[in-house]
Order: structure tokens, then sequence, then C-alpha cells
């Protein structure tokens, strides 16, 4: 499934994160992701899915090392250049994070917030091609008939399909899933699950995604990453990961990825 | 079974019955200091009967005298509760620590609001007075300094209870600070914002009654000049048409305010 060709589109180069109170969140993390790769990350809580994940977007600051988007580094960048960034990082988040009181279509051109001065977006003066853009993101995730509902009449399920479609719309080059699922019943979990893969496949986004899901993981990802206390313990593409490993990465270590 | 341990203070109750004791000292000791005399709030009650005489033959003659100042003091209501809230917006946001993560920005500039908001409206009122004359425009000065401080404070512990989740995504789509106020912050607070703003200007329209007594304009300075007159039945009137003003503001208000939940 990778092109070993390829430059990475994510590349992580020493990476260690302590937390303020002393806590160690990462611990020299080294990590390629090339183009197209759909990567999950598995790992018991507190081993520092959450963190790496945020500090690929730098919505951590990270201790020390760097991480490059498309070779450019964003742990560095600053200001226009670090929201260049982000802009090809889309997020998705358990806890949806759409702004509830507002409608859909607001919520999904929120995604394109990037390419807009303030101004503009705040008076709402979207270009046409853009609201396009959004009520086709809505429409692949089958909820057009719900673009001028307020997002708190939407079931969880329905409210994580529109921050979906809003990280369509953003057109990024990866995508970043921060336990999508985990506030979703299976049903709806696997319907948020193929919205991502078809960002994967069809549009040849990169994905990164945090589960908890074993079973996900091995339906959903071409590879898989385990981390265990701050540390990757493991990253193998799909064909070679049996079931032993998955349940080391859960099992094994004691419970050092318990504590924090 | 065993159930953890209650501390001492837990256990007696020590907040409750401190707080209660602290409460009792300070009122018996305010009440030896001021040597109040409610015995002569008795003895004078003669007097406030006679003042109540006249005033129950209201002088309904005046009453088309009693629009016009009555219409300043609304006005200068809405126009200091309005200014007070476009300032107070910007400083809210620039007080708020979810927004503005420098511990130093926000606590300075929550200093100056507290300073602000410690100053009296009569205060305010004497001292507009005496720079820019009697009339309602000290009036309206007053009115958008005390709504600022009040609004300001209102709004900012209203911002730093909202979800902070849209914010954050907000900063991932590659939108700026200013973005994230108007698509995150402003539609998570506006209904209890607009709220806030009412009941700014209930209080406001009270305010500016009374201000008018030290010649800050509106109804306040009307019912100054009926009672250095001695014109206890044109008091009556102003009384009544105060009362009325408030009643009906303070109703639409709530009405208001309650459909917006």
């Amino acid at each position: 499934m990778t092109k070993p060709e390829l430059k990475p589109v994510i590349d992580v180069q020493h990476v260690s994160k302590v937390y303020e109170n002393g806590t160690n969140g990462l611990t020299d993390i080294n990590l390629q992701i090339k183009p197209g790769e759909f990567v999950v990350i598995v790992g018991l809580s507190g081993a520092g899915k959450s963190t790496l994940m945020r500090s690929l977007n730098r919505l951590h600051q990270v201790t020390e090392g760097h991480v490059l988007i498309d070779g450019q580094s964003i742990t560095e960048a600053k200001g226009r250049n670090l929201r260049r960034l982000r802009r090809d990082v889309a997020m998705i988040f358990q806890n949806f994070n759409l702004v509830k009181q507002s409608t859909v279509l607001r919520n999904v051109l929120a995604g394109r917030l990037g390419y807009y001065p303030t101004w503009q977006s705040s008076l709402g003066l979207f270009k046409e091609a853009d609201k396009q853009r959004a009520y086709k993101a809505l429409e692949r995730v089958n909820l057009l008939d719900k673009v001028y509902q307020r997002v708190d009449q939407l079931s969880g399920g329905q409210q994580q399909r529109v921050a979906v479609a809003r990280a369509f719309v953003q057109d990024p080059k990866i995508v970043l899933a921060d336990e999508p699922t985990a506030s979703l019943d299976p049903k709806t979990a696997h319907l948020v699950m193929n919205d991502l893969k078809s960002m994967n496949q069809e549009l040849g986004k990169t994905v990164v995604a945090n589960l908890h899901s074993v079973a996900l993981a091995k339906e959903y990802g071409t590879r898989i990453i385990g981390l265990r206390a701050g540390r990757i313990v493991y990253d193998e593409q799909i064909q070679d990961v049996t079931d032993v490993d998955l349940a080391d990465i859960y099992n094994d270590g004691s419970l050092v990825g318990e504590d924090q | 079974m065993k159930l953890p341990k209650q501390t001492v203070a837990q256990r007696f109750h020590i907040r409750f019955f401190g707080g209660l004791i602290i409460l009792l000292v300070l009122l018996i000791a305010s009440n030896n200091f001021l040597k109040l005399d409610f015995g002569a709030l008795i003895q004078n009650f003669d007097q406030f009967l006679a003042l109540f005489k006249e005033m129950m033959h209201p002088d309904w003659k005046s009453a088309p005298f009693v629009v016009q100042p009555m219409l300043e003091t609304i006005q200068m209501a809405l126009i200091g509760t309005t200014l007070g809230t476009l300032l107070a917006i910007p400083a809210a946001i620039i007080a708020a620590r979810n927004v503005v993560t420098n511990k130093w920005i926000t606590g300075f500039v929550r200093i100056i609001f507290n300073m602000i908001r410690t100053l009296p409206d009569l205060l305010l009122a004497a001292l507009f007075v005496a720079i820019v004359g009697i009339g309602p425009y000290a009036g309206v000065l007053t009115l958008t300094i005390f709504s600022f401080g009040m609004i300001t404070k209102l709004f900012y512990e209203c911002i730093e209870t909202i979800d902070n989740g849209p914010l954050e995504a907000i900063l991932t789509t590659g939108g700026k600070r200013s973005a994230m106020v108007m698509f995150a912050i402003l539609p998570q607070v506006s209904s209890r914002f607009i709220s806030y703003i009412l009941y700014t200007f209930e209080i406001n329209v009270r305010a500016s009654t009374v201000l008018g007594y030290l010649g800050a304009g509106g109804i306040g300075q009307q019912l100054q000049t009926s009672l250095s007159q001695f014109r206890y039945d044109q008091t009556a009137v102003i009384i009544l048409a105060i009362l009325i003003m408030v009643l009906a503001i303070d109703g639409l208000s709530n009405f208001a305010r309650e459909r917006l939940q």
C-alpha cells in the first residue's frame, strides 16, 4: 500500500513532551508517515496517543524535537505560517467540537476559515464555490437535508459526521482523528470510519486515527502503531499485524501506561 | 464498611457556623457604631403621613410635562447601555482567560475593569456634571461607564464558561483568533449576552431616574425641582410615572429574557 519512494507527509523527529507537572507525555518519538497511509495508533488510555496527535498540529507544544508537515516544521512555525500548515491538517475530535448553537452549514463552512480574512467570513461572505463544497461534503455524509438545522438538534453520530464534513471542506493533506468513535454506538462508528476511509481512498488524504477498538483498527488501518508509556512499541503494516501483537500492546508492560 | 475520614471542619460545619458568627459580630458592631435610633423613625411618622396626604391629590394637569423628561431618561439609559456594551465586548474578550492565555494581560486588564466597576454611579454623575455641565450628556456618560463596568464582568465570566472544544477546532482549520471569536465564541454566548444587556438596561433606567437628581438630565431633574418647590402634588405624578415606566420596562425585559432561555 505504501510507496517507499514518496517523501513522508508527516515526519516526527525525536519528539519528547514533558508536561509542566513533570510527567513524561512522549519520549523520543520518531515516526514517518507517507502520503495515502491510513495509520491507526493504539494503546492504553494515558499511553500518549492524544498527546502525540495534538503535537502533530501543535495544539500541544513539544518539549524537544521537530514535527515536519510536508517538509516544513510546524513546531517552529509562527503566525501566518503556522495557520497555513494547520490548514493542511484537519482534525476530528472525540467530542465533535462543533458550535452547537450554529447551523450545520455554518459549522461546515468553518472548515474554510483558513482561506478567508476574518471580516469576510464573519459577514458570511463565503464564495459560492465554497458553499457548493459544503453542500457536497454534507451530501457525502448523508446529511444534506439537515443543512439549515442547528447542530444541537442532531444526534451524536450525525454531529460527528458534520465534523467530518467540516474536515472535507478544509481540503487538507492530512486528517487527524482523535478517538473519533469513542462516544458513538458501533453502527454509527462504522459510518464515521467509512467516511474517513473514503477520504483516504477516494481523495487520497493521509489519515491518522487514535482508536480504542482493536476490531476497527484492523478493519480500517493500513498500518498500526502501538504506544505504551509515551514510546512507540509497535509499528507494522496491516498485513503483518497479528492478534497476539495487538493483545501485547494492551496487556504487556504491566500497567505503566495507566499512570498520568 | 469503611468510610474515608471527614476533616474536623467538615464534621462540625465550621464554615457555616464560622460565617454566621462573623456576620452577627459585624451586624452588632455596625449598629453600635451608627447608633441607629429606630424610635425616631416611629416618632416622625406623622411627618411622613402629612407628606403622603399632600401627595394624595396629584396634579394631573402636570402629567403632559412629565412625558418629555421621561423619554429623555429612557433615551439616556438606551444610549448609555448601547455604548457601554459596544466597549464591553472587546474588553471582555481580552479579559477572558480561555481566549487570552497570557495571565499578565488578563490580570492587568481585570484590575483596571475592577477599578472602573467600583466607582459608584452617583460619583460618576457628579464628576461628569462637573466636566460637561448639567444635562443628559452627563447622564449618558455616567451610564456608559457604569454599564461598561458591569457588562464587562458579566461577559468575561460568561465567555469563560463556554465549551472550549470548538475554539480548538477553529484553530485546527487554520483560522485566526479573530475567526475563533466570531465563529466559536460569540454564537455560544450571544443569547446570554442579550439577556445581560437587557438586565443592565433595566438597572440603567432605574439608575437614570436618580441621576437626574444630580443634574444629569431626565425625569430625576423634574423630581428634584418639584420637591424643592414643595409641589408634592406634582411629585406624586412624577413618582407614579416613574413607577409605571420601571414596571413596564422590567416586565418587557423579563419577558424577553425568558423567551431567550
